[in-house]
């Protein structure tokens, strides 16, 4: 069902019909057939943001509950404070990612000149660094061995490092290139094993890799536009992986077949970041307009949204708690907002960073969370 | 173009000079000249805690912002575009100098108003306004001479003007080329990172989301208005569940013994915590009745599960699940070895370790063994899985072996915050993963804890 770029262009009729008793029922009908010159674009446009409109209304009837409601009688959180314990310095520019290792203390950052840095992060000691042959590498992620580190951005390619111990080798020798897209690399995050990446594109695909051969195991086709973060599903079952958009939607894939399998959107504008909620039932997503929601994907429906009438700038990064209690979310005024995930307030805002939070996420034992800016440096909080 | 944040902004802005709920201006004297609808640094913080509810500290950010962006500018110290929470006065920038309204900024706007400062003022220009101006001397200079003209013109125009309009007028295209033109080094409003391309291909006409969207109404069956309010309830009150049953685990929400690392500097939460340490904490071994996944992700419970799998005489059920998960997870090129090799070991007939799976799956999975590839064991896996977890995980957790583990688990003290907060401790280096694991293939056996410097305390 979603968009195909080829020659033929799928129009789905949609008839709809209230029958006596005010149910819905639906007959899609698909023709394989050219544009006519009279159906614009835009006709069609208004054409189903009507029926999206009837049907909300329609929808609403159905008396859908509100974390927020539900979540009226849990306790409250106490007095929150969390701090600064490491600053790490030594990018020459504004950071734009950053991953953690399994080991709970080494992460890996990288940014717009294209410098990737391995660091311990408790020592604050560089371990490793990696000069790429492109600027703005706006994607990196550690490999769950902690043998090696992923990365890519203006490139368009996502490029595995192996970390060498030798500290007189050149990484970039070793470096294979994984990854092949038409357009930047906006995210990337290696599956179980070092085997496997996963990548988002600004060429409007997400996209599977085996790499030791640089493979492609499958490509994920439904966005409009540029894809911006992707996150893996914890589940048992390990299959689906969800992702955001410049076209405002998140969408929930099966990695297997390729299809996308759900579909949400609500925002009003990009989505930045997109996270799963611990327990894989749902997850939750930052955007440019200046707020973050949570899906419910057995409901299929956004339960919440995380908003202040203060707060006007996008969110960039958002991760969870261990608990899934907090909402971590790092924003483009600079500032680290930390929300109560059932009862929709804010919990603390963080000052310290002196540009924009691009990155942030939560320690693989939930300790601390790192959160990487444009203002060249990283912070870990606890 | 308006970005959602600018358009934020302005709905900010436009509050702020609401006749009713608005700031309250008044004249203010610059000088010797009384400035009108003025306000003060305060004025503007006071205003932005009372309508948003919020601190100091965040009024005074968020105002600084407004100021940044050109909306609110200051008329004392033009250049700093900062916000004072003083008397220090302040305006509204007018909208046609909105930084959404003229973006990006007219090369030939900037030319005539550098032009307006150099004819008024010798050397009232700054250092990289003076290059700009000498760069679009060079550029448009066949223009020039319109551009002399325009700015006298200006000139003379705001000469007739009365002083407090003219300083005005003077104020406000000042603030605007200071946000669209700011000095190099300087907040650039203006850098926002690698392009976005927000409509791919236009001819992309079918609504995935529409029609998402009304299956999900059409699969609502009769009558269940109920039943569609009682999955939304229970599917909210399931992350409540979850949040609490995880509190006691979560170090931000409760803390971690016997201290937070990054807090203390203090390893021990780590060392007492590894793969495969001796004796496990008792939150640790808790967690693995939390959930089959919670006792599979934790390697030592993954092994603690294989020793009461194989006093059953079931381990065969682990290791095929574990076969498979690295026959997914693994090298293409590995596929068709790695199939053959589970095809060997747990499925053909008298296999040394034979799993037991229903007939049909197994029909189907050799069947699809004669084209291997990576997903060619799901089916059999899942059945694996859920067999191990309906049956056996339940009752490993009512075994004594997870009963004796749960006894013997450590409850580690609270470590007393330090008497002297100020002497930092040495926080030391830990090997990293890739030395272990290459110190493991070097060897051929599984190395200690590698090399451990200590390093001297880094202040970060």
């Amino acid at each position: 069902f979603s968009g195909s770029f080829g020659e033929v262009y799928q129009t789905f009729h949609l008839s709809i019909y209230m029958s006596s008793n005010n149910k819905f029922s639906i007959s899609p009908e698909m023709a394989t057939q050219e544009v006519q010159p009279n159906e614009t674009l835009s006709n069609l446009k208004a054409e189903s943001d009507t029926l999206k409109t009837k049907l909300e209304d329609e929808r609403a009837k159905l008396h859908d509950v509100e974390l927020h409601q539900v979540a009226e009688k849990v306790d409250g959180l106490g007095q929150f404070i969390m701090k600064t314990r490491r600053t790490l310095k030594g990018h020459g520019n504004k950071v734009l990612c950053m991953d953690w290792c399994k080991d709970k203390r080494r992460i890996v950052s990288s940014s717009q000149d294209g410098k990737v840095i391995v660091w311990d992060a408790f020592t604050t000691n560089k371990e490793h660094a990696v000069t790429m042959p492109c600027t703005w590498v706006m994607a990196c992620a550690y490999a769950p061995s902690g043998c090696a580190v992923a990365c890519g951005g203006l490139d368009n390619k996502c490029s595995v490092y192996p970390l060498s111990l030798d500290k007189n080798e050149n990484l970039a020798a070793k470096k294979k290139s994984v990854a092949m897209h038409t357009n930047y690399l906006s995210a990337c995050s290696f599956t179980n094993s070092d085997m496997q990446i996963l990548t988002s594109s600004g060429d409007g695909t997400c996209a599977l890799w085996d790499v030791e051969s640089g493979q492609l195991l499958q490509s994920f086709h439904g966005h409009a536009a540029d894809v911006l973060c992707l996150d893996l599903a914890p589940s048992e079952t390990g299959n689906t992986f969800i992702s955001g958009g410049c076209d405002k939607k998140a969408n929930v894939w099966d990695m297997r077949s390729g299809q996308c399998i759900q579909s949400f959107e609500t925002h009003e504008s990009d989505i930045n970041s997109v996270r799963y909620y611990p327990s894989g039932d749902a997850f939750a997503s930052g955007s440019d307009d200046a707020t973050c929601r949570l899906y419910d994907l057995r409901a299929d429906r956004e339960v919440a949204i995380y908003s202040k009438e203060s707060i006007i700038f996008g969110a960039s990064s958002v991760d969870f708690s261990l608990s899934g209690r907090l909402l971590f979310g790092g924003y483009n005024d600079y500032t680290i907002n930390v929300w109560d995930v059932l009862k929709g307030t804010r919990v603390s805002i963080l000052f310290g960073h002196e540009n924009r939070v691009s990155a942030l996420r939560v320690s693989p034992d939930g300790t601390a969370f790192c959160s990487g800016s444009w203002d060249h440096t990283l912070r870990v909080w606890a | 173009p308006k970005t959602p944040t600018l358009h934020l902004m302005e709905r900010v802005i436009i509050a702020m000079q609401d006749p009713d709920i608005g700031l309250k201006m008044r004249n203010q004297r610059l000088l010797i000249t009384v400035i009108p609808h003025a306000m003060t640094g305060n004025d503007i913080m006071e205003w932005l805690i009372q309508k948003y509810n919020i601190t100091d500290e965040e009024a005074g950010h968020l105002g600084g912002l407004l100021v940044q962006y050109g909306y609110i500018y200051p008329l004392k110290e033009p250049r700093s575009l900062i916000l004072r929470s003083d008397d220090s006065p302040y305006r509204f920038q007018t909208p046609y100098f909105w930084t959404s309204s003229r973006w990006p900024a007219s090369e030939l706007d900037y030319a005539i108003y550098l032009a307006k400062k150099n004819i008024r003022k010798q050397g009232e220009l700054v250092d990289y306004e003076k290059q700009n101006y000498n760069l679009l001397h060079k550029r448009i200079n066949h223009t020039w001479d319109f551009v002399v003209m325009q700015a006298r013109e200006q000139i003379r125009a705001s000469k007739q003007r009365r002083k407090a309009d003219r300083i005005v007028l003077e104020c406000q295209e000042q603030a605007y080329w200071l946000v669209n033109k700011p000095c190099p080094g300087a907040f650039d409003v203006f850098d926002l990172g690698p392009e976005r391309c927000n409509v791919l291909n236009s001819r992309v006409i079918l609504n995935s989301s529409l029609l998402f969207f009304l299956l999900r109404i059409s699969s609502v069956p009769n009558n269940s208005l109920s039943s569609h309010f009682l999955l939304s309830l229970s599917c909210v009150c399931s992350f409540m569940k979850f949040c609490d049953q995880y509190h006691q685990h979560d170090p931000i929400m409760s803390g971690c013994l016997p201290s937070n690392p990054w807090i203390s500097d203090d390893t021990t939460h780590w060392t007492i915590n590894t793969d495969l340490v001796g004796t496990p904490t008792r939150l640790r071994v808790e967690r693995w009745s939390f959930s089959f996944m919670e006792l599979l992700n934790d390697c030592l419970g993954r092994r603690e599960f294989m020793t009461y799998l194989e006093k059953e005489f079931s381990g065969e059920n682990l290791c095929f699940w574990e076969a498979c998960e690295d026959l997914r997870h693994g090298e293409s090129s590995k596929i068709i070895l790695k199939v053959e090799e589970v095809y060997k070991t747990f499925l053909s007939p008298g296999a040394a370790r034979w799993v037991n799976i229903d007939s049909k799956t197994m029909e189907r999975t050799l069947e699809g063994i004669k084209q291997p590839h990576r997903f060619v064991m799901d089916d059999a896996q899942m059945h694996i899985y859920f067999l191990m977890k309906k049956d056996s995980y339940p009752r490993y957790l009512k075994s004594d072996l997870y009963k004796n583990m749960l006894s013997k688990a450590i409850v580690p003290q609270e470590t007393k915050k330090s008497v002297f907060p100020f002497m930092r401790r040495q926080r030391h280096s830990s090997p990293s993963p890739a030395m272990v694991s290459q110190a493991t293939e070097d060897n051929g056996k599984a190395k200690g804890a590698g090399p451990a410097a200590t390093n001297s305390g880094t202040l970060s």
